[in-house]
């Protein structure tokens, strides 16, 4: 399919990605995004990239620390991470991790209190222990969007921002054009990858995607001084140390969200920042000193189990849809990759993602939101 | 491997939150004048009323140009917190008034968030604003809140203004008048409006040697009557110039050059082309506002239960527009400034990197990079303020862009050739003042909240290793991990 035109539906990194890989193989690639590139939770996480549960993750591990050099733009991509645990209960909880990665062969090092502090100079004696991951890592989800559409750009991709999708024309099964308020895009395949938006974009091709939207909060410190490993998190949080010295951390309970074809309405961050500085307190006792300086909110979809969807249609036979189910970031160089051969080869060239097909919610209750408390408040 | 669902996600924030400590009728931030007339009214018609103030704000934030620009001339007395209290409640003898009426009033008390219910939030059990001092953090409900949170310096960058001594005329103002804690002398003042001309004569007032104002245009600016009081004083106006450098030493501003070749010995140079409303608060809700130049810049909208008074609510309008004004002066400022001059003190963005939209100097910047630029990115939409904030790191420091915000605004006006306001507002967020991790931290959290803490989402089986599924393992990492740690 080298020399047609794949038209991809959101500027999130898993589209971006996608339609970086895409064009790497010679694709003419149109990406539409409703405003810019990164601009909902793509832009606004934790930068992980660690995701170990995904049939993705040694394409992840393997991508990451190559991404700069791939892009041309620096993703601040840096690699392991460290685990504090500052409870009994969560040191048992990280010891079981960590047998599991040694019988999965993810090489982990258990650190007690001493190593700790010594591998983690904003730690204090208050922890039980930690984990030293010896694979996965973190980067600059701002950078690294922008990274992946300068990039796409390079190839000769185009990207229209502020252009939602608002439908699709079709033809002999298979989708033709995608259209906008303002124009309409004849494509050869559609990826659609618009994150929360994706249901109500999939109902027009009669395509049901359980998918339920909720908003995760983080919050971001003054620069403190650097660590020599900045992907230090536990104690029920996820976050980083930023190559600037920020530190900018999330975690905690969500809220459900209806969201309508627009998107988000609003990100709103809440008084949760005071519990998330608190438990950063704990974690980073030697830190507790330092300012905070925002918080944030994003809206994420998740799937009902969690796991992403990836899957290219039958009918219409040439759409790939992909939600990443709030793991999105971090698998996005294996992700896009995996786009990419779907769409081109109809089959995952590095991987079983069958694990990620639409069919395993074939016979989802119809209820199935409402039985899992999945539902926004009045 | 259909899980027993029973309908509560027992990970989700429903019910989890903590409860505001009191609810008043009114709360009103900002006890200045408009702040403490809004509050008695509130009480003369039988509300409960709290009244809140930051100041005196303590000397850690005034060194990061916090809420005002400080510019380092505060003395070594606002180290003090004591005795700045006194001087700041001795200095408006209405604040104890206020007491006396019933009011309950807290300085050294700031306000860093109010939130309510609306879209993309249904959690709030009801509408709080957070509340700081120097030992904790605290919510407090309200039916109406009014801001009272009066208006900001607008910096501006010219070469040598990122040194101790250049600073804003609320600043100068604020410590000479309520402070008494000034560490300068002689003072240039930038602009020849309302406001640069009565921040000369309290500075005159308060035994300070004024060395002159500058101004772009081509007269002084301000009202007759202080253009006339300042030339009884003695005051020049150098017109149709503007400051080209600033020279100094270990502490800081020892003179100005003007672009007509004056060279002005200060010790301090005080910017005074316009104050910014401080909508941080209001902004930061998603309250709604309006762009007035003709009011000082965004102003707030106003709504029943959020409104706004003072300078906060607008400057009052007077025919002058400001933001001209302002534009004026930014244009004006674009000729002196080099590439290496700093925008952006806090991160060390300079004006080259800032157009450029390059990445900070810790990181690299191969070919590609260097290519792109705000030209590039303006051939993909219009130029957004957050989105280059994020790229070049400009905004994104510890006086959470107070001294860069609104010039950044103005000079990528200038330079993506559109009308001022055309491009968004760069967002303002909660905390709106810096806050120690220890002090915004809630110590008292409920227990809902820690039962319902998880690192994610809770998804029992989100977390499961591919090769575990459908294994022993997969009901092992659940027993064990289900809920509360899905890392």
């Amino acid at each position: 399919m080298s020399g047609s035109e794949v038209v991809i539906v959101g500027g999130g990194v898993t589209g971006l990605s996608a339609g970086w890989w895409l064009a790497r193989s010679g694709v003419k690639v149109t990406v539409l995004d409703k405003f810019i590139v990164g601009w909902e939770a793509s832009g606004r996480n934790g930068g992980g990239a660690s995701h170990y549960s995904s049939p993705l993750f040694d394409e992840e591990q393997r991508l990451w620390p190559q991404m700069d050099n791939l892009l041309g733009y620096p993703t601040e991509h840096q690699k392991e991470r460290i685990l504090i645990a500052m409870t009994e209960r969560q040191w048992e909880q990280y010891r079981f991790v960590a047998a599991r990665h040694q019988r999965l062969n993810h090489p982990v090092e258990l650190l007690d209190v001493k190593q700790v502090q010594e591998a983690v100079p904003l730690a204090g004696d208050n922890c039980f222990g930690g984990v030293h991951y010896k694979f996965g890592g973190h980067a600059n989800p701002q950078r690294s969007v922008q990274a992946y559409a300068w990039a796409l750009q390079d190839l000769g991709g185009t990207i229209h921002q502020h252009s939602p999708v608002t439908g699709f024309e079709t033809a002999g099964g298979k989708v033709t054009a995608v259209k906008t308020a303002n124009a309409t895009y004849g494509c050869d395949a559609v990826v659609v990858a618009a994150g929360p938006q994706i249901p109500q974009l999939m109902a027009q091709l009669g395509i049901d995607i359980p998918l339920v939207a909720a908003r995760a909060e983080m919050i971001i410190t003054e620069p403190a001084p650097m660590m020599p490993l900045g992907g230090v998190d536990g104690h029920k949080l996820y976050g980083r140390q930023t190559l600037r010295g920020n530190l900018a951390y999330g975690g905690g309970p969500h809220e459900w969200l209806d969201v309508d074809a627009d998107g988000p309405a609003a990100r709103p961050s809440t008084p949760l920042a005071r519990n998330l500085a608190r438990r950063l307190a704990e974690l980073l006792p030697k830190a507790a000193h330092l300012n905070v300086i925002r918080s944030w909110a994003g809206v994420i979809e998740n799937s009902p189990d969690g796991r992403p969807i990836i899957d290219r249609l039958t009918s219409p036979d040439n759409v790939v849809v992909a939600s990443m189910s709030s793991v999105g970031f971090g698998l996005s160089p294996a992700s896009g990759h995996a786009i990419r051969d779907l769409v081109l080869d109809g089959k995952c060239s590095f991987a079983d993602i069958d694990i990620l097909k639409l069919s395993r919610f074939a016979g989802l209750a119809p209820d199935w939101r409402e039985r899992r408390g999945w539902t926004p408040l009045a | 491997m259909e899980l027993n669902f029973t309908g509560t996600d027992i990970c989700a924030i429903n019910g989890t939150r903590s409860p505001a400590e009191a609810h008043y009728d009114v709360v009103v931030v900002g006890a200045g004048p408009s702040g403490i007339a809004a509050a008695r009214e509130a009480k003369l018609a039988g509300a409960s009323v709290l009244l809140v103030d930051e100041n005196p704000v303590s000397g850690a934030l005034m060194g990061n140009d916090v809420p005002l620009y400080f510019g380092g001339r505060m003395t070594a007395a606002t180290q003090n917190s004591e005795r700045m209290l006194e001087a700041v409640f001795m200095s408006m003898p209405a604040l104890e008034q206020a007491m006396e009426a019933g009011i309950d009033l807290l300085l050294g008390t700031t306000a860093w968030g109010v939130y309510r219910n609306g879209p993309g939030v249904q959690s709030l059990p009801e509408q709080v604003v957070g509340l700081a001092d120097a030992e904790r953090s605290w919510l407090v409900g309200f039916d109406r809140i009014i801001l009272a949170t009066g208006a900001r310096d607008l910096a501006l960058a010219f070469p040598g203004w990122n040194q101790p001594g250049v600073m804003g005329a609320a600043a100068l103002q604020m410590l000479l008048t309520r402070y008494v804690a000034f560490d300068g002398h002689r003072v240039l003042i930038l602009g020849s409006h309302d406001l640069a001309l009565e921040t000369a004569l309290i500075a005159i007032e308060h035994g300070l040697e004024v060395t002159g104002l500058v101004e772009v245009r081509a007269a002084p600016q301000g009202s007759a009557e202080l253009i006339a009081k300042i030339a009884a004083a003695g005051v020049s106006v150098h017109c149709n110039t503007s400051i080209a450098s600033a020279q100094g030493g270990i502490n800081g501003i020892e003179a100005a050059t003007l672009t007509n070749g004056e060279t002005i010995a200060c010790d301090t140079i005080c910017t005074a082309v316009g104050l910014i409303p401080s909508i941080e608060l209001v902004d930061a809700m998603h309250g709604p506002r309006v762009l007035d130049g003709l009011r000082g810049g965004y102003v707030p909208h106003g709504e029943e239960n959020v409104s706004a008074v003072g300078l906060c609510a607008g400057l009052a309008d007077i025919g002058f527009d400001h933001v001209e004004y302002r534009m004026d002066w930014t244009r004006a400022l674009a000729q002196v400034c080099a590439s290496d001059t700093i925008i952006c003190q806090c991160e060390d963005v300079t004006r080259a990197d800032l157009l450029g939209v390059q990445p900070p100097n810790y990181l690299d910047r191969p070919p590609a990079m260097c290519a792109r630029s705000l030209e590039t990115l303006l051939n993909d939409g219009p130029a957004n303020q957050d989105q280059i904030k994020r790229l070049t790191r400009a905004g994104m420091g510890v006086c959470q862009g107070r001294r860069c915000r609104d010039q950044m605004a103005m000079l990528l006006a200038l330079e993506s050739g559109q009308p001022f306001g055309t491009i968004p507002l760069a967002s303002h967020r909660a905390p709106v003042r810096p806050l120690p991790m220890k002090i915004l931290a809630d110590w008292n959290e409920p227990a809902e909240m820690e039962a319902a803490w998880d690192v994610w989402f809770g998804i029992p089986t989100q977390w499961v290793p591919v090769e575990d599924i459908g294994t022993p393992y997969e009901d092992e990492h659940r027993g064990m991990l289900y809920t509360g740690m899905y890392e």
